[in-house]
């Protein structure tokens, strides 16, 4: 396990308040090591989803910092856009552009913050179209295309900014069944290529794995976060134990 | 019986038509386009977090909605020249011109609407679209002009045109400052020759069946401009 390499992500002490009374996310604090993959699990409202949008401040927070490639969030200066183009996101509803082609949702953001043209732009596109197998595909637009397809033209186009980390925010909650493999095979290679990851998954097949660690979360603290063969076999938690057998008993 | 003569419609028609309809359509087009064009960075603005901003496009938009066309029309043409006065600083007041002063009337007073048409177009657009914007590491300005604004101008389409049709309707108003639009055109006819009835029925007549082939037509469209999800 790559421990000694420099922490990608950092989170320390990080909280979040929806409301003075309402606070969804308590002190945490956890990192990620370049080329390690992570998995976040945890019953729902656990704060899973919000603390992996706080990484590239989709969602902001308003106690600790959370440092990504050694640059701090908060800081003022800190130039957001530039700084969200280095780290892909893959979302648990897709979110590719609808009322664009499958190519120009690839190419857009390539052009547009990279300033690559759009010949650069399209050959990366249609080279990992080609990797999530879609290449027949490119000219569609997103409706056109199932579920598992949709989710593996995001995995794509958030590749496609040569992102030196991917965040996913559970990438295969919306999908049926029969589709969720195609998503997680493209997500084990990824993660055999040694791409940095956080994952926030229920997928406890994928974790085992690939998976290097697992962060538990509940009432939006992290309660355990711990190498994956340890987490597995002997949970310290309570919380963790009862969520583990409610959704390994299947 | 009265005596109606409709061979005074086909006589006039090339007058009504170059002179009139000509102007009717130019100004609605141009009005139109100028509304949307302002009404969307109006609705921007309502949307925006930048304190000022909102307020005063919130008051235009109230202002405008809240005022009669005819009188809006009336207030510019006084009022423009003077407004260009100060502005410019010259010492008369700057002639405008009937055409230039109904078309800025005509464009600001639709941008209210369209501005109103054009934020719940871009409020329907759901989150996720502008987190996955952002995530790739677009701006708020890239993410308004290429992922949110264009969706909410595709939903919003039909009602778009639909206020158009309004608009054409409305650009008949401008007689308030002696402008020839259709109607006008129709009206100077029927005042020389003495042949009301004639004229306004037909005037009427046009109005109704381009209105109601246009929103034929926006019917047609909304089935096939619908994004696919």
């Amino acid at each position: 396990m790559p421990t000694t390499q420099p922490a990608m992500i950092e989170l320390a002490a990080v909280s979040k308040w929806y409301t003075p009374q309402f606070q969804v996310l308590k002190d945490c604090t956890t990192s990620v090591s370049k080329g390690e993959v992570v998995v976040v699990c945890g019953p729902s409202g656990s704060g899973k989803s919000t603390l992996i949008k706080c990484v590239n401040a989709l969602e902001p927070f308003q106690a600790g910092t959370i440092r990504v490639d050694g640059v701090n969030l908060s800081d003022p200066g800190t130039n957001l856009p530039k700084l969200r183009s280095r780290i892909g996101m893959v979302f648990q509803h897709f979110e590719l552009f609808p009322h664009l082609r499958i190519t120009e949702n690839l190419c857009l953001a390539q052009e547009k913050v990279l300033g690559r043209s759009r010949d650069e732009a399209m050959t990366k596109g249609m080279a990992l179209l080609e990797r999530v197998g879609l290449k027949d595909h490119a000219l569609k637009y997103p409706g056109q295309l199932s579920g598992g397809q949709q989710q593996r033209v995001a995995i794509a186009r958030a590749l496609a900014m040569d992102p030196i980390a991917m965040l996913f925010d559970e990438p295969t909650s919306a999908l049926d069944p029969e589709m969720i493999t195609e998503v997680l095979d493209v997500m084990v290679e990824l993660a055999r290529e040694g791409m940095t990851m956080m994952v926030v998954t229920h997928e406890m097949g994928f974790a085992r794995k690939v998976a290097h660690r697992v962060i538990f979360m509940d009432h939006g603290e992290i309660i355990e976060d711990r190498a994956k063969d340890e987490f597995f076999s002997s949970p310290r938690s309570d919380r963790a134990q009862l969520f583990l057998s409610k959704i390994l008993s299947h | 019986m009265p005596q109606f003569d409709f061979d005074i419609i086909l006589k006039t028609l090339p007058y009504l038509l170059r002179d009139g309809m000509s102007f009717t359509l130019t100004l609605t087009a141009l009005a139109a386009l100028g509304g949307l064009v302002l009404g969307t960075l109006l609705a921007l603005m309502r949307l925006s977090t930048v304190p000022g901003l909102a307020t005063f496009a919130t008051a235009y938009v109230n202002l405008m909605r809240s005022l009669p066309l005819v009188l809006v029309i009336f207030w510019f043409y006084f009022l423009v020249p003077y407004i260009g006065q100060v502005i410019l600083r010259t010492e008369r007041p700057v002639e405008v011109g009937a055409f230039a002063s109904a078309l800025i009337t005509f464009t600001m007073f639709e941008a209210a609407y369209f501005s109103e048409i054009m934020r719940a177009g871009i409020q329907s657009i759901p989150k996720g679209q502008l987190s996955a914007g952002y995530a790739l590491g677009l701006t708020y300005r890239q993410v308004m002009g290429y992922i949110v604004v264009p969706q909410a101008l595709r939903n919003m389409l039909p009602v778009i045109l639909t206020q158009t049709i309004v608009l054409f309707q409305d650009t008949s108003l401008v007689y308030v400052i002696s402008i020839t639009d259709f109607l006008g055109a129709a009206s100077k006819v029927a005042q020389r020759d003495g042949r009301l009835i004639e004229m306004y029925l037909f005037a009427a007549l046009v109005y109704f069946l381009i209105s109601f082939m246009a929103s034929l037509l926006v019917k047609r469209l909304q089935a096939r401009t619908a994004i696919i999800r």
